[in-house]
């Protein structure tokens, strides 16, 4: 296998990182979804704790695309 | 932009040129630090025309001087406590330089300082350094009982105390790692959109339907920035209040 088709590969497996970052935000909203339905009182309070979680979750997903870039194009 | 048949120059706009003709290129001034000087000039001006009416009600600019400013107060002493006053100037001089600099970089031709990593590992270790100064003041080497977790048994210690420390180390590589890719993966996705729309635009016109998708892929993408530029700015912010309060109430 040479060198190119060996990155491009290599890209696509450190992408799957993203499998557990669609699980963990949608986990993430569904509770949201979840809780202000139980108590439409606490929306505020919990958007933010949600839009927080969010970004951390999010950047799990950007630290796998960090590491497919660095394989592609470094 | 990349013609067909070539590879995607993807990184490409993260190159550092001088700025500011050979004065700039005397002493090494890039243009990601004219947009530093921009974002910061940006914030006091923000701040300096939006106080200055002094009006029972405000204006536009001033309602905005005021609301940053009651949001960020409000953030600090929420998460911190009241101590938080006391730390209140820097965490609003980081949001807002952040902020600036994220939305600066959404400007075509723009650049983004926060998309390189040599910048937010900057802005990350002024805030390791400062909350580890801040809690080596105010408790002495009661800090170090930081790394000892409360109700554990003795026989878990030796495993658990370098956790501890290296979670703590850690902090500096996730919070920089985190602005740094969340900016830096944007504007590849952007380019990378863009240089779709050029080759397939350039290849026949039947590729011109895909081609406006991915023209409006980009345009969606530019939306979702600005709400990434915020979120970073805000998560960055926040986390600063969090650490802080670790420093501040040890737990």
């Amino acid at each position: 296998m040479d060198l190119a088709s060996a990155k491009q590969i290599g890209a696509g497996i450190a992408v799957i990182a993203l499998a557990g970052v669609g699980v963990g935000i949608g986990n993430i909203f569904a509770t949201l979804v979840s809780s202000v339905a139980r108590n439409p009182s606490a929306r505020d309070n919990v958007f933010g704790l949600a839009i927080l979680g969010f970004a951390l979750t999010e950047a799990v997903a950007l630290y796998a695309l960090v590491i497919a870039f660095i394989i592609l194009f470094v | 932009m990349a013609a067909e048949g070539h590879a995607i120059d993807a990184l490409g706009q993260f190159q550092l040129h001088t700025a500011g003709s050979f004065i700039g290129a005397a002493v090494n001034f890039t243009q990601a630090n004219l947009m530093m000087v921009l974002a910061a000039g940006l914030t006091l001006a923000m701040l300096h025309f939006g106080a200055r009416p002094k009006a029972v009600v405000p204006g536009r600019l001033q309602a905005l001087a005021e609301l940053s400013y009651t949001f960020i107060h409000d953030m600090c002493t929420d998460q911190i406590g009241e101590a938080g006053k006391r730390f209140f100037p820097l965490v609003f001089a980081l949001f807002f330089f952040i902020l600036f600099g994220n939305m600066i970089g959404v400007w075509p031709y723009a650049f983004t300082f926060t998309s390189h990593i040599a910048t937010t590992l900057a802005l990350a270790t002024l805030v390791m350094v400062l909350t580890t100064a801040v809690a080596l003041r105010l408790h002495g080497w009661k800090f170090f009982s930081y790394f000892v977790p409360a109700g554990v048994p003795k026989l878990l210690l030796p495993l658990l105390v370098p956790i501890e420390i290296l979670s703590y180390l850690s902090r500096l590589i996730s919070l920089s790692v985190r602005l740094f890719a969340n900016m830096m993966a944007g504007h590849v996705m952007l380019e990378v959109f863009g240089a779709f729309i050029v080759m397939l635009g350039t290849a026949g016109v039947i590729f011109w339907a895909p081609a406006g998708l991915s023209f409006a892929v980009n345009v969606a993408l530019i939306g979702f920035e600005f709400l990434v530029a915020v979120l970073q700015a805000y998560v960055f912010a926040v986390l600063t209040c969090i650490y802080l309060h670790d420093a501040v109430h040890l737990h």
